[in-house]
């Protein structure tokens, strides 16, 4: 054996990084500081990953402490255990252990609201019956003072069994370190005392708990006499037998709803509570307050609203374009460079026109999502969309939604990925899929570039009074898409998703600065959920259609290209020269894709669209833009032998002087419209069905959605261009 | 008299409430129950949905729900 050299550090120079020891689950009311205090706590060291089978992103970090580590997972925010829509389902589920492969946490970190008691405290009660550990952090405290909010923290912790209630304020840091001592023996500390709001309900749970002889723990039992409809009903039936179970219902509720008898107790109980420990002094409101209070009326709020949004999509617009023109650049000078280096064929092409474009098509949208993501996070943490909801609550009821639907509709504005995601929050299923069945009419990023193209071609740049026509056309599409959300909702409300009238129970949160920490870590998580979800799609399509649209390659036509340029060298010199042979190349490059699987598609499916006024060329690259609709550009620019990354002029004077073998134009005002009409209504986008597959869990609504939106999409271009081709 | 027919700024004590309405119990979770004082804040335009004030806490609740629970104005 070898002699090893030892050398002595002294213990406190060692950073240490200590495994988790125990898994501790963050829960408390929405807006309660909850995130922010986890953000505090577990600084950096954060990981996004999935629960099993569901769609919800799990949350977790380790907490550095003196002696040990554990791992904080943080919950959504919910207001009971009732489990009302998917995300509370999913907090609920995630502390009673019932989720496959993530076992229960060893304990519990409550996060109060310090100017929020009323509603936090009745959480804190459900979560007391559970019997686990548990540590509460009380956020806001600085608020709840300056709001004239007084405390009692002693006489809180002895209604509440003794629990420990720490004091924090999370955006400061002040009562970290307290709390952080308190997490250190959290596993060890004992179970809180049961609280004393409903003794009926706690001795039947008890008697129920011994008759099932310790089968059923006691919150399972809580839980099935409380939701006769939930899952656990059915396990305390085959314990006691259905009837039995009845009867125990009847003798606790009468024939009021459960959860209805259950808020009664509780909330008395709170009431009393706070009645012992909170003093609210007057409120002398400030010249900020009035002015909010002003604000929040009926008309200057919605009006408020309206600017906002103009405002985010001004910005959104404005801001990314020259970041998306920068990125576009980047990518071709990038294939350029390569093209160069690489001898001519597959791999050359398989590298520029594949991967280097591929990649390119999913960082273009990059700008825009992360802006408008930026906006939502800010007027998400700030209370501003709860408020949204509120307003337009009224005008989505008479398309059979609620204000909930109102949230995930506006970010499909940008992309209809992270707007089917945040249907989460939608209580009803039904609501939730009409929703997510009107988001991806919603005009997107993806949409635009094939509508400015288009629309520079053939929309005259003229002015109507005070607009300009091809920002009137602009609109136009942009209501087109609004409405054949709204519609298909209405339709659907009232067919296939008929139901009972969506409820609106929303908690309206006061306006609050967000906190910068949270909002930035928010946005790098869906900027990073965007590109796993999206971003493997849309890059995994633009390599297939590349394939598509290379293979078979003829051998003849390079032949015959050089042949062509050999003839004019002899003819033309200097930069004639050139001009000739980068059009001999471009008709090549067309002639190719005429003849690859791509060409031979548009030929096949030809007589399909021929109804709608499009010959083989556009139904080539409508059939390329099924999978991802950004491709269209692109692959018209190749096919009318312009060249992919031909200037813009170079392709509409291509498509205005675009023929049908007897001479007359194809790019007709009716045929345009259609197109442009097909676009606004059509699901070509692979990311958005798989997405509606993983949220809806099954094929049929992405399947369905696509049909429909195919068809109808179909229909409406062909009306249009036969009616206004009779013209 | 019903929740739905007070003004905004007023504020009333919720006496008795109609708990088998579609809706009611999402509200009820939420705060409102008997005994419980709520204040009108504010409301939508056209008055529909309304904003209540409870403990403190900002809920909106729609005029349907409103019209469930029976309050006496303080």
């Amino acid at each position: 054996m070898s002699e090893v050299e030892t050398t002595y550090v002294p213990v406190e120079n060692i950073s240490i990084h200590r495994r988790a020891s125990a898994s501790i689950a963050v829960i408390g009311n929405p807006n309660s500081g909850k995130s922010t205090l986890f953000n505090r706590l577990t600084g950096m060291r954060q990981t996004t990953g999935n629960y099993p089978g569901v769609t919800v992103e799990k949350h977790s970090g380790t907490v550095q402490l003196e002696n040990s580590a554990l791992e904080l997972v943080d919950l959504p925010g919910i207001y009971c255990l009732g489990g009302f829509s998917t995300d509370e389902r999913i907090a609920i589920d995630v502390i009673l252990g019932r989720i496959e492969g993530t076992p229960s946490p060893g304990g519990l970190l409550v996060v109060l609201d310090a100017t929020h008691l009323y509603q936090g405290l009745y959480l804190l009660q459900q979560l007391m019956e559970m019997q686990m550990p548990m540590v509460v952090a009380m956020t806001m405290t600085d608020v709840a003072t300056s709001s004239g909010i007084d405390i009692s923290i002693e006489v809180l912790q002895r209604h509440l069994g003794g629990i420990k209630i720490y004091p924090v304020v999370a955006t400061t840091g002040r009562g970290l370190d307290t709390l952080k001592e308190a997490l250190e023996t959290i596993t060890g500390a004992a179970h809180p005392a049961i609280p004393e709001s409903w003794p009926e309900l706690s001795s039947t749970a008890d008697e129920l708990v011994a008759r099932c002889e310790g089968r059923l723990p006691r919150i399972d039992v809580i839980q099935a006499l409380i939701h006769p409809d939930g899952r656990r009903a059915g396990l305390l039936e085959d314990h006691l037998g259905a009837e039995e179970v009845d009867k125990v219902r009847e003798q606790l509720f009468g024939d009021e709803p459960p959860q209805a008898c259950e808020a009664r107790h509780r909330y008395r109980w709170v009431h009393d509570v706070l009645k012992e420990s909170l003093h609210q002094a007057p409120l002398i409101e400030r010249y900020g307050a009035r002015g909010l209070r002003w604000l929040n009326q009926p008309w200057p709020a919605t009006l408020l609203f309206f600017a906002v949004m103009a405002l985010v999509f001004q910005a959104v617009f404005s801001w990314a374009t020259p970041m998306m023109e920068a990125i576009d650049l980047g990518a071709s000078l990038l294939a350029d460079q390569v093209g160069e280096w690489l001898p001519a064929g597959a791999f050359s092409s398989f590298l520029t026109d594949g991967v280097i474009a591929g990649v390119g098509s999913v960082i273009i949208f990059l700008p825009q999502i992360l802006i408008l993501f930026l906006f939502i996070i800010i007027l998400e943490d700030s209370g501003f969309l709860a408020r949204a909801a509120f307003l337009m609550d009224r005008v989505m009821r008479t398309v059979g939604l609620s204000g909930q639907s109102v949230i995930p509709m506006l970010s499909s504005f940008a992309c209809a990925v992270p707007a089917i995601m945040a249907t989460r929050v939608i209580p009803d299923r039904r609501d939730r899929i009409a929703t997510i069945l009107a988001a991806p009419f919603m005009t997107c990023s993806a949409r635009l570039p094939v509508y400015a193209l288009l629309i520079a071609a053939f929309v005259p740049d003229e002015s109507v009074g005070w607009f300009n026509l091809q920002g009137i056309v602009l609109l136009g599409l942009y209501l087109l898409g609004i409405l054949g959300g709204l519609v298909t909702a209405w339709i659907m409300k009232r067919s296939a998703l008929r139901g009972p009238k969506p409820q609106f129970a929303l908690a309206l949160p006061e306006f609050r600065r967000p906190n910068l920490q949270t909002v930035m870590i928010k946005l790098f998580d869906r900027a990073r959920i965007f590109l796993k979800r999206a971003g493997t799609v849309i890059f995994a399509v633009a390599i297939i259609i590349w394939a598509l649209a290379y293979f078979p390659r003829s051998e003849a036509i390079p032949a015959e290209l050089q042949q062509a340029i050999a003839q004019a060298e002899t003819v033309y010199s200097g930069a004639r020269l050139e001009q000739e042979i980068l059009g001999l190349q471009n008709t090549a490059a067309a002639d190719q894709l005429e003849q690859s699987f791509l060409g031979r598609a548009g030929r096949l499916v030809e007589p399909v669209f021929l109804p709608l006024g499009w010959d083989w060329r556009v139904s080539a690259a409508v059939i390329a833009g099924f999978p991802a609709r950004e491709v269209v550009v692109a692959v018209m620019g190749t096919i009318y032998a312009v060249g992919e990354e031909a200037e813009e002029a170079s392709l509409t004077a291509k498509l205005r002087s675009a023929a049908w073998p007897d001479g007359s134009p194809i790019f007709t005002v009716p045929m345009v419209l259609g197109l442009l009409l097909f676009y606004a209504w059509c699901l070509q986008c692979a990311a958005t069905i798989a997405t509606i597959r993983r949220e809806t869990n099954s094929w049929r609504w992405p399947l369905f959605a696509w049909t429909y939106m195919t068809v109808i999409g179909y229909t409406g271009a062909f009306l249009i261009y036969q009616v206004g081709s009779m013209a | 008299m019903t929740l739905r027919e007070l003004n905004p700024g007023q504020t009333a004590r919720i006496d008795e409430i109609d708990a088998k309405q579609p809706g009611v119990v999402r509200l009820m979770v939420l705060g409102l129950i008997e005994g419980a004082e709520v204040q009108y804040e504010n409301s939508a335009i056209g008055g529909d949905p309304m904003e209540v004030t409870v403990h403190g806490a900002a809920i909106s609740i729609r005029k349907q729900q409103a019209g469930c629970f029976r309050i006496s104005p303080i």
